[in-house]
């Protein structure tokens, strides 16, 4: 079922419909809220390019040709869905390595660069 | 079986499951992965900025330590990690709900009609449109879901109900299982092992939603006659369908307020549940359902809340901060005051005596072999984990009470 059937409604504008309840603002200018947003869609859009990649690569090597129907009822086996699944692990971890690292600097902080500039020319 | 989620396409395809194409199962299984990125690798730097710069900013200014969890979260809500990390979250929640609305909203046609046939056969729905929406329930929309439970985006439509389950995997990392049902079966598992050859004749549960958890307590106790109730005919509708296309036929989705339980004459159940629905009420409604649960449970029956646990005095402030970021990030508003209260005296109020009561921890039953165990105590996501507390109690014997 990919077909889009829905009269009398305008499924892409309602698709995103905001919720009842005032937003948080997470950030004190309002642009970077919005800023986030638009880089974590996209984000998901790369990872789901990469994905729908990885079904083109996996259907022709299988198959030797496609059509996009298989590609839209394509139902990784066990062994591939973990392939994936790694591979979605692994992007997430490189989109987000600067909050990982931040993570990693408050449980190992390491003084101001100049402290070890001014130790070193001492010692 | 390493410990990734398994692909949204492992979700098992009932009837009334939207159909995702390609492109929107890829988007629920980026938001899996984040979602535990979000809550594993990352969550941990909420508890290192509050040790090493909130707490010791806070004892400099104050001069002592946070003395509630509010404290602790004016507090973090100023550390410019814990706000990244929060709308991080948030902005997943929000994605969660676009493309599971987008799935459902482009295919409607054909849900609505399926659902429709479905319900015109089994006889399984009940809709009472005299059932006005309590305030709880339209204040906001609770989790963020664009029209809450309730919303139609046209007269006598599933969106709410299709929506929330097609998306639910996401939110969960997996953890509910095929059906997202691991709640339910856990609930079944407990009631077996607990009572063996137990048959109970009528079964209520209260704030049903789409029936996830009440459809598998349906068909372990075939002989009984399920009631699942909840003020959102939009998801109502959805459930019974759900429900026909499961192949269950002992229950029976019907619109009611657990509030004025009337059409039920007093002792009429044999077991009323509700499961992770308490915090989606207010203080003023949920001792008045208890107390109607109360009412509608026979002497010797079971009544059974699941729930997330309740925060006790044991409960370190932090973690209480933690587990409350639903209640403000993704609108539940009682979560917070819910969750402080002592359940067990409101149940006591609500006639059920602390000595027939009984609090067990239970974990999400799901088939191991595709689905990922829940999270372990360390990884826990605070409010997500698929891992819960029962608070019970079988309601005494008349003379029980008496003597």
């Amino acid at each position: 079922m990919t077909a889009n059937s829905s009269e009398s409604i305008d499924w892409i504008a309602r698709a995103g419909a905001r919720p009842k309840g005032r937003r948080p603002a997470y950030f004190d200018d309002p642009a970077v809220d919005r800023l986030l947003s638009l880089s974590m869609a996209l984000v998901a859009e790369v990872s789901v390019l990469r994905e729908r990649l990885d079904t083109v690569e996996r259907l022709l090597e299988a198959k030797g040709g496609l059509n996009r129907a298989e590609i839209e009822a394509y139902m990784p086996d066990r062994a591939a869905g973990e392939e994936r699944g790694e591979a979605t692990r692994a992007f997430i971890a490189r989109v987000m390595r600067g909050f990982a690292q931040e993570v990693e600097a408050m449980a190992n902080p390491d003084p101001p660069i100049m402290d070890l500039v001014e130790k070193l020319s001492r010692e | 079986m390493s410990d990734l989620p398994p692909p949204y396409t492992a979700l098992t395809r009932h009837p009334m499951l939207a159909r995702t194409n390609h492109d929107e199962a890829a988007r629920f299984n980026f938001l899996t992965h984040l979602n535990r990125y979000i809550s594993g690798t990352l969550g941990p730097g909420n508890r290192l900025a509050y040790d090493t710069r909130v707490l010791p900013a806070f004892r400099a200014e104050h001069g002592r330590d946070p003395e509630h969890r509010y404290e602790i979260r004016d507090a973090m809500n100023q550390d410019p990690f814990h706000r990244m990390w929060s709308a991080l979250k948030r902005n997943s929640m929000e994605m969660r709900q676009h493309n599971g609305r987008a799935t459902v909203l482009r295919q409607l046609d054909e849900l609505d009609a399926l659902a429709r046939q479905f319900n015109e056969h089994s006889g399984m729905l009940e809709l009472d449109p005299s059932i006005e929406q309590p305030e709880y329930q339209t204040v906001v929309d609770i989790h963020c879901q664009p029209g809450g439970y309730h919303s139609e985006e046209r007269p006598g439509d599933v969106s709410a109900g299709a929506n929330y389950d097609v998306g639910i995997f996401a939110t969960t990392g997996g953890a509910l299982g095929g059906l997202n049902d691991g709640g339910g079966q856990a609930v079944v598992a407990w009631a077996k092992k607990e009572r063996p050859g137990w048959q109970p004749q009528r079964i209520l549960d209260v704030g049903a939603t789409v029936g996830h958890n009440a459809v598998p307590i349906a068909l372990a106790y075939p002989e009984a006659e399920v009631i699942a109730i909840d003020t959102a005919a939009a998801s109502l509708r959805y459930g019974a369908a759900r429900a026909a296309g499961l192949g269950a036929k002992n229950i029976k989705f019907v619109q009611a307020n657990g509030e004025d339980l009337s059409r039920f004459p007093d002792n009429h159940f044999d077991w009323v549940q509700t499961t992770m629905f308490l915090h989606e009420l207010s203080a003023r409604s949920m001792p008045k359902l208890l107390a109607e649960c109360h009412r509608v449970l026979k002497p010797g029956g079971l009544i059974l809340h699941v729930e997330q646990p309740q925060y006790s005095d044991a409960m370190p402030l932090f973690e209480q901060f933690m587990r409350d970021w639903d209640a403000f990030n993704n609108n539940e508003p009682f979560w917070s005051a819910m969750h402080g209260q002592d359940l067990k005296q409101v149940m006591a109020r609500a006639g059920f005596p602390l000595d027939s009561q009984f609090v067990v921890g239970v974990r999400a039953v799901v088939d191991r072999s595709i689905f990922p165990a829940a999270e372990t105590e360390e990884q826990e996501d605070y409010g997500r984990a698929a891992v819960w507390n029962a608070y019970g109690a079988w309601k005494p014997q008349a003379q029980e009470l008496a003597a």
